[in-house]
């Protein structure tokens, strides 16, 4: 920002405190009059927005169309994340995937098979952020397919099960029932 | 004691095994004299001063100022801790060196830093802010119209939920307080309210529930309330004054006071209003904490009520008996600290502790206890209380409720989250301090 931009803003500062204290006084959201506020953002459209868009809601909001089996998915599993997970799954320089358990007596191992509460987790999951040294390079066909291949190796699906938009989000996952939320209760 | 001094009838000892009145801090020297029992500070100790030297630098020009000051070459082990120095595959995690530190506030090269993936080199001018979903109109930000709004700014402290995980172990793992609790930090923040872009954005009445998403490589998110979006989140562009560190979120971060480290975060690039929690990796796999019981906790998001003494800390020696000041951090992600109370003898006797002013809200907040260190065996514990009335739990109180571990995981490891158990720091008669579980 230049110097002459922060003077002109300074002029403008004080009416502008005051708008939004008053719009803030006004207790919710909605009370705020749309003319009291600066309006610096400009307006997009979601199609302008799509790119950014890649939230995945637990309820399947979100997912794009594409597909990917099992089989699919252990061809570019291999190729693209056994080197940090291991061959099958059972981790190595990086976390283990597949098996572990988290009753009992034993180490707890968390895994997505045994604590991830949500399939539709590892599509966003997987698309977003692996693989680790090149993010957001698998297309939504091979993402569906390794989820279904990390799916399968915990034994949360069959062999020939497709995973869609529409079945990703029916896939119950065994510790779907293991978490308390805490909030709102202790906040 | 040897003996109290007859002119100070308030400055005694307030707990057992050395530890003395907080008021002596507040006098002049012959107040702590009277208490500890001398003619005066320091002349109980032997030998006079060396004679004066010149020195150097005191007889030719200096060097020249720099265009951006860096510390002192004599200072080169104030400095982070780095678990992955060559960024292989893995998230990389970066501790201040609270031992080495005083005060309250983090330089913002020694801030703590955690990233899945190295930080983002983001170009400002071509960053972007998203607010969309459930608003009456998605908007675009540039860095230039964040930084045309009306700002905030406050103290407050960042803490990685992971932070302390350490203490949860069984054997107590001997490391020093970078290790133990390096991952908490705390910077003046300045920015724009993010209630003020919503309230443009025209956010849906009804709403409950955001998420927010970060620019670098593993774009991480996280779903947060809106309820406290409109009470204190912050579109933070300013550290301590200067515009972000790249490696805490340059140019622009959210800042959630009080919440957990994962959900303040950094080269924020959109915000979505949406129906509910999105489930998000950071908030089913990470950042839950299973119980005994094996169901897991999740969304806990305020960093509870903790503290610990960060001098004397493991790995410290001290050399002989004498005065020293306990000096620690507390903090409490619900509020203010109300009171800090430390014990020399593991527990048994506790006195009350100087809280350095000011004493902010979610900000950390320095303690100071004076002690006559009688060259014994010591425990030292902290114990900070908020304004909330709640109180750091002992360590046998906090595996009651979250399990007892069965084994001593590595320095690094993440065993438990939100660990806010006291730390207790054993004195050798030789002077070396060691963790120890009290």
């Amino acid at each position: 920002m230049s110097m002459r931009e922060t003077s002109m803003f300074e002029i403008r500062s004080t009416a502008l405190a005051m708008a939004l204290a008053f719009a803030a006084c006004g207790g919710t959201a909605g009370a705020a009059d749309a003319a009291d506020a600066p309006h610096f953002g400009k307006p997009i459209s979601p199609a302008d927005a799509a790119a950014w868009d890649i939230s995945i809601g637990p309820d399947g909001v979100g997912l794009p169309p594409g597909s990917g089996t099992p089989a699919q998915g252990a061809e570019v599993f291999a190729q693209k994340c056994a080197a940090c997970h291991g061959d099958k799954g059972q981790g190595g320089p990086n976390a283990r995937l597949v098996g572990g358990q988290i009753h009992g007596d034993g180490p707890v191992v968390k895994t997505v098979g045994s604590y991830w509460p949500y399939a539709t987790t590892l599509f966003d999951f997987i698309r977003r952020a692996m693989p680790w040294n090149a993010t957001k390079s698998l297309t939504d066909d091979e993402v569906y397919a390794v989820s279904a291949y990390v799916l399968r190796m915990n034994n949360v699906i069959g062999d020939s099960d497709v995973m869609d938009a529409k079945t990703l989000p029916q896939v119950k996952m065994p510790n779907r029932d293991g978490f308390i939320p805490l909030y709102p209760a202790k906040h | 004691m040897k003996s109290k001094s007859p002119s100070d009838h308030s400055i005694e000892p307030v707990a057992g095994n050395g530890l003395l009145d907080r008021r002596a801090l507040l006098g002049r020297g012959a107040a702590l004299a009277g208490a500890i029992g001398v003619g005066a500070v320091g002349t109980s100790t032997g030998a006079a001063a060396e004679p004066l030297a010149v020195e150097p630098w005191s007889l030719a020009p200096g060097i020249t100022i720099p265009p951006y000051g860096v510390p002192s070459r004599f200072e080169d082990r104030t400095v982070r801790t780095l678990s992955n120095p060559k960024l292989e595959p893995r998230g990389s995690a970066a501790r201040t060196p609270h031992h080495l530190l005083n005060g309250t506030i983090t330089p913002n090269g020694l801030h703590f830093v955690i990233a899945r993936g190295g930080f983002p080199d983001i170009d400002p001018a071509k960053h972007k802010l998203l607010i969309h979903g459930r608003v009456k109109q998605p908007m675009v930000f540039t860095l230039d119209a964040l930084h045309r709004y009306p700002m905030v700014s406050r103290v407050t402290f960042l803490e990685c939920g992971g932070n302390s995980a350490p203490l949860w172990s069984k054997e107590p793992i001997q490391a020093n307080v970078q290790a133990l609790h390096g991952l908490v930090s705390c910077a003046e923040w300045t920015g724009v309210r993010l209630s003020t872009l919503f309230e443009e954005a025209g956010i849906d009445p009804t709403a409950e529930w955001f998420l927010a998403e970060g620019a670098d490589a593993p774009t991480m998110h996280r779903s947060i309330p809106v309820r406290k979006a409109m009470d204190d989140a912050i579109i933070a562009l300013y550290q301590n004054g200067e515009p972000l560190n790249p490696s805490n979120g340059y140019p622009v971060r959210l800042l959630v006071p009080g919440y957990e480290g994962n959900m303040n975060v950094k080269w924020l690039r959109r915000i979505k209003v949406v129906d509910g929690p999105i489930m998000a990796q950071n908030e089913t796999m990470a950042y839950t904490i299973l119980l005994p019981s094996g169901k897991a906790w999740q969304f806990y998001y305020p960093q509870e009520v903790k503290s610990f003494i960060t001098s004397p800390s493991p790995g410290m020696n001290l050399k002989d008996p004498g005065f020293y000041e306990i000096s620690g951090l507390s903090w409490s992600g619900n509020g203010r600290i109300s009171k800090v109370e430390v014990s020399a003898d593991g527990g048994k006797s506790w006195g009350l502790a100087a809280l350095q002013d000011p004493v902010l809200s979610k900000a950390l907040t320095r303690f100071r206890m004076p002690w006559n260190w009688d060259g014994s065996p010591a425990v030292l514990i902290s114990r900070a209380t908020d304004e909330a009335g709640n109180i750091q739990p002992s360590r046998a109180a906090f595996l009651a409720e979250r399990g007892a571990p069965k084994v001593t995981p590595g320095v690094g490891a993440f065993p438990m989250e939100h660990c806010n158990m006291v730390s207790s720091w054993g004195v050798s008669a030789k002077g070396e301090v060691s963790h120890v579980y009290a």
